[in-house]
């Protein structure tokens, strides 16, 4: 029996979209068209993206056109998520354009005659040392790229990188600073109509009665939809669509069965019942002897709202033979196939087109919002409808970080070196995407008469892990023991916030790290150096300790204080350390922060360093004032009031450092700061005030406890 | 009921037949389709919908159209009329003050009722007057480096 030999592996998404053309094509008006299947999120990925591609083809960054998402014509490169943008669309885009430009010269060579050893390239003008030239827009045509990658052509080496590595302005940044229509929420379309969904008071909550007609007569109510419990409303006008809510929220009647955690307190989850995995075990009876102090301590991280400014938004349109959706989802392909499901079509009959959204920090109600739109829109075929989400239902029902417990124990001997470690974390999946894994993780789905249950979540595996990313220390301790305990309950809805089961994992033990510092009597930032090999962790910590000017054994004075943390994300990815400054004055706040971060070769310098800022500043946020806020059946907290992040005048300076490795491949860097900066804080209170909070979120009410 | 109001945007006086309640946001998003004030919240607590009334900063999520009525109303798309860009709009892009951008036309039009009247505003005001302004992508550093930026090119 013959067998087909398995294709071989291509870099990066490649290799599940191995055709070039379906990454790139050279256009004869002396421009080139990037097709990346991920999404611009705020996080400048497209800019990055299109230094890639102008640097590999040798051509001017300005002549980088990039297509927008469109499941018509992109690569299905799954989820913008993850920090794995650059090390999976951004490898693609490179190999791609590598051998994109090895078949220019090609067609060059033969066209001049001459050899390629002969060729030169600057700006797509292609010249022969003997005096001919020839430039790419010439001698381009459609089958140019129309064949498969072959992974042969090896990306420049660094020491010839003149774009790569070199601080490009963000390309969307002007159109933002102008007001122009960009986002999704702002497209308009020709008789385009407003919706609305009445949400339910709470998650399961069933609609058992409504007079529809008293909606229908108001002023410019084009149609009330129910399909269950759900239940929308389309006007003309959007205030109209506004109006009519409110009115179906007033005359609906639900019966309500939702029972919420007891308490807000993380703790629940200790009492629920687990799957647990054993991900971590080293053991060495010898060194395990020798501890002479034993430290324990518990960790919790509440759950956490992505709380994007703009509330989710989409619009759809159903014609006769077609669906299609605008759409901020961070994934239009898995996104298309949940909605497939729900609608009974095929997944061709869906086209989902990407728009810029507000920042997400993961999945809030980007998706949901297009199956709004989506069941909106079927009922009036042939006209757009835009659904807007209220802040309420951004806060209500989008799926928040989940709340986590870890609880540690660690020895020390009678040098001050860990040698025992055991932890473990308590936590549900951190990821109920849509993902088309038989169930639709959508949520208008599960509300609808005929309601199609979630797909099961799914925590993803190690290394990069879930609920256990981070949760394997990095350090070098010869007994480690680490139990990922999954709740598979879950009573509030869930799925990725940014940096995901990390920031709870390195706030624990960044925290535990510094209490075993101060038990050994050792500075926070020598005792880790001290129980670290990896040349690269240590850097970061040293350059961070260096910028910030660490003194060893600081000590705060009794309302300021410094403290350090430090993680290399998901173990795999950029390594940060950061310190923070605090004081403790009426309030308890930050007001300053450094870091340093190694995320390999770097793309956009000035990309990196917003976006660690950025990642820096809402993570103080996080950690000083936020948690959603529940009682037994509903979630309260429903607007800026219920949920206060951090202001203008509470915002910390921030300087950032590069450790720049241009020789080693790029590393995924937008989420490196939150587990660090968390416990930088914890450490901080503590250097300050001498008290140990192990509770996020560090409010003014805890210190005060602590302090009593 | 809806009635005809007459309003000034950005210099230009336009009709819009609405009710005198509807919130000034979607007048200007929908009927005049200047999208550059985005909704945030409905509730004023956020001013991603920030646009100046006679020169004051309102969130027009909140601000009803008949109170707009007679009064000189500007827009982020006010602020470039010929297409050169307000000094505020080249310092963003000058210190690259945004990352997914949607609080920062509010936040730009939040200082330009700043700079208006405090030609060298220090530290602590700008950060006051951006007080009913938030940002989640935790920009404000930048943000603040480009008002400081703009107050001083303004002030050449």
């Amino acid at each position: 029996m013959s067998q087909t030999p398995a294709p071989r592996k291509l870099p990066g998404n490649l290799n599940t979209n191995r055709r070039l053309d379906r990454w790139l094509k050279i256009n004869r008006d002396g421009t080139v068209t990037a097709f990346p299947g991920k999404v611009e999120i705020g996080q400048g990925i497209l800019t990055a993206l299109a230094q890639i591609v102008a640097e590999e083809l040798d051509v001017a960054l300005e002549r980088i056109r990039l297509a927008p998402a469109d499941t018509t014509y992109s690569p299905d490169e799954g989820m913008t998520s993850g920090s794995q943008s650059i090390t999976d669309g951004g490898a693609a885009l490179r190999y791609a354009a590598a051998e994109a430009r090895d078949l220019l010269l090609q067609r060059a060579a033969a066209r001049l005659g001459v050899s390629l050893e002969q060729l030169s390239v600057a700006d797509g003008v292609v010249k022969a040392r003997s005096g001919g030239s020839v430039t790419y827009w010439e001698i381009a045509t459609d089958d140019l790229l129309a064949r498969e990658a072959t992974g042969d052509i090896a990306p420049k080496p660094a020491s010839l990188h003149t774009i790569i590595g070199s601080p490009a302005p963000r390309r969307d940044i002007p159109a933002k600073v102008s007001g122009a229509p960009i986002y999704v929420h702002d497209l308009d379309l020709p008789g385009m109509l407003h919706g609305r969904v009445a949400r339910p008071p709470s998650y399961d909550a069933r609609l058992a009665g409504l007079d529809e007609a008293e909606v229908r007569a108001l002023p410019g109510v084009v149609a009330v939809v129910r399909d269950g419990s759900f239940l929308g409303v389309i006007a003309g006008r959007e205030e109209q669509a506004i109006r009519a809510l409110t009115r179906l929220k007033r005359i609906a009647r639900w019966e309500e069965s939702t029972v919420l955690p007891e308490t807000p307190d993380p703790r629940f989850l200790l009492r629920e019942v687990t799957e647990d995995q054993v991900i971590s075990e080293k053991q060495d009876a010898a060194a395990g002897a020798r501890a002479a102090k034993t430290l324990d301590a518990e960790y919790t991280r509440p759950y956490i709202a992505h709380a994007s400014i703009g509330p989710s938004c989409a619009v759809a349109r159903f014609d006769p033979d077609r669906c299609t959706v605008w759409t901020h989802s961070q994934g239009i392909f898995p996104l298309r196939r949940d909605l497939a499901g729900v609608l009974g079509v095929e997944e061709n009959c869906i086209t989902a087109i990407h728009m810029d959204g507000a920042g997400c920090y993961g999945h809030n109600g980007a998706d949901d919002a297009a199956l709004d739109a989506v069941l909106l829109a079927r009922a009036v075929p042939g006209r757009p409808v835009r659904v807007q989400w209220t802040r309420e239902d951004e806060f209500n029902w989008e799926p928040y970080g989940p709340a986590m417990v870890v609880k540690l124990k660690a020895g020390l001997d009678t040098q001050g070196n860990v040698v025992n470690w055991t932890e473990d974390i308590w936590s549900n999946s951190h990821s109920t995407r849509p993902n088309g894994l038989g169930g639709v993780n959508l949520l208008a789905a599960w509300h609808l008469a005929r309601p199609h249950p979630p797909s099961p979540p799914r925590n993803p595996p190690l290394p990069g892990g879930g609920s256990h990313r981070n949760a394997i220390p990095i350090y070098e301790f010869p007994n480690e023991r680490v139990t990922n305990r999954l709740v598979k309950r879950m009573p509030v809805r869930v799925s990725a916030l940014r940096a995901l089961g990390a920031t709870a994992n390195v706030f624990a033990i960044e925290s535990f790290m510094d209490e075993l510092a101060a038990a050994a009597g050792a500075d926070p930032v020598e005792f880790r150096l001290r129980h670290l090999k990896d040349a690269r962790a240590r850097a970061v910590i040293e350059t961070v300790a260096a910028k910030a000017g660490w003194r060893k054994g600081e000590k705060g004075d009794g309302a300021r204080g410094r403290g350090i943390g430090f993680a290399r994300y998901k173990n795999g990815a950029c390594y940060v350390a950061v310190i923070v400054e605090i004081e403790a004055g009426n309030e308890l706040s930050v007001r300053r922060a450094w870091a340093a971060i190694d995320a390999g070769l770097v793309i956009n310098p000035d990309g990196i360093i917003n976006q660690t800022e950025g990642g820096i500043i809402q993570t103080v946020s996080w950690a000083l004032k936020e948690a959603v806020r529940y009682d037994r059946s509903r979630i309260l907290t429903s607007n800026w009031d219920d949920y206060p992040i951090l202001t203008f005048e509470e915002s910390p300076q921030v300087e950032v450092t590069i450790v720049n490795r241009p020789e080693l491949p790029p590393l995924g860097a937008g989420e490196g700061t939150q587990g660090p900066t968390a416990a930088a804080i914890a450490n901080a209170i503590h250097n300050a005030l001498g008290v140990r909070l192990r509770d996020m979120p560090f409010t003014r009410d805890r210190v005060l406890a602590a302090l009593a | 009921m809806s009635v005809t109001t007459t309003i000034q945007v950005n210099g230009k006086s336009h009709s819009v037949a609405a009710e005198p309640d509807t919130p000034l946001l979607y007048i200007l998003r929908n009927d005049l389709k200047l999208k550059g004030a985005r909704f945030g919240c409905g509730l004023g607590q956020c001013g991603a919908c920030t646009v100046l009334v006679d020169g004051k900063p309102v969130q027009s999520c909140d601000f009803p159209l008949s109170a707009a009525a007679g009064k000189a109303v500007t827009t982020i798309e006010g602020l470039a009329p010929d297409g050169k860009l307000h000094p505020l709009q080249q310092a963003f892009i000058d210190e690259q003050a945004a990352q997914c951008g949607y609080c920062v036309t509010g936040i730009i039009m939040a200082a330009k009722a700043l700079l208006d009247t405090h030609s060298r505003p220090s530290d602590a005001e700008i950060r006051t007057a951006l007080k009913g302004n938030l940002c989640r992508c935790g920009t404000h550093q930048r943000i603040l480096r480009a008002i400081h930026r703009a107050a001083k090119e303004i002030a050449k």
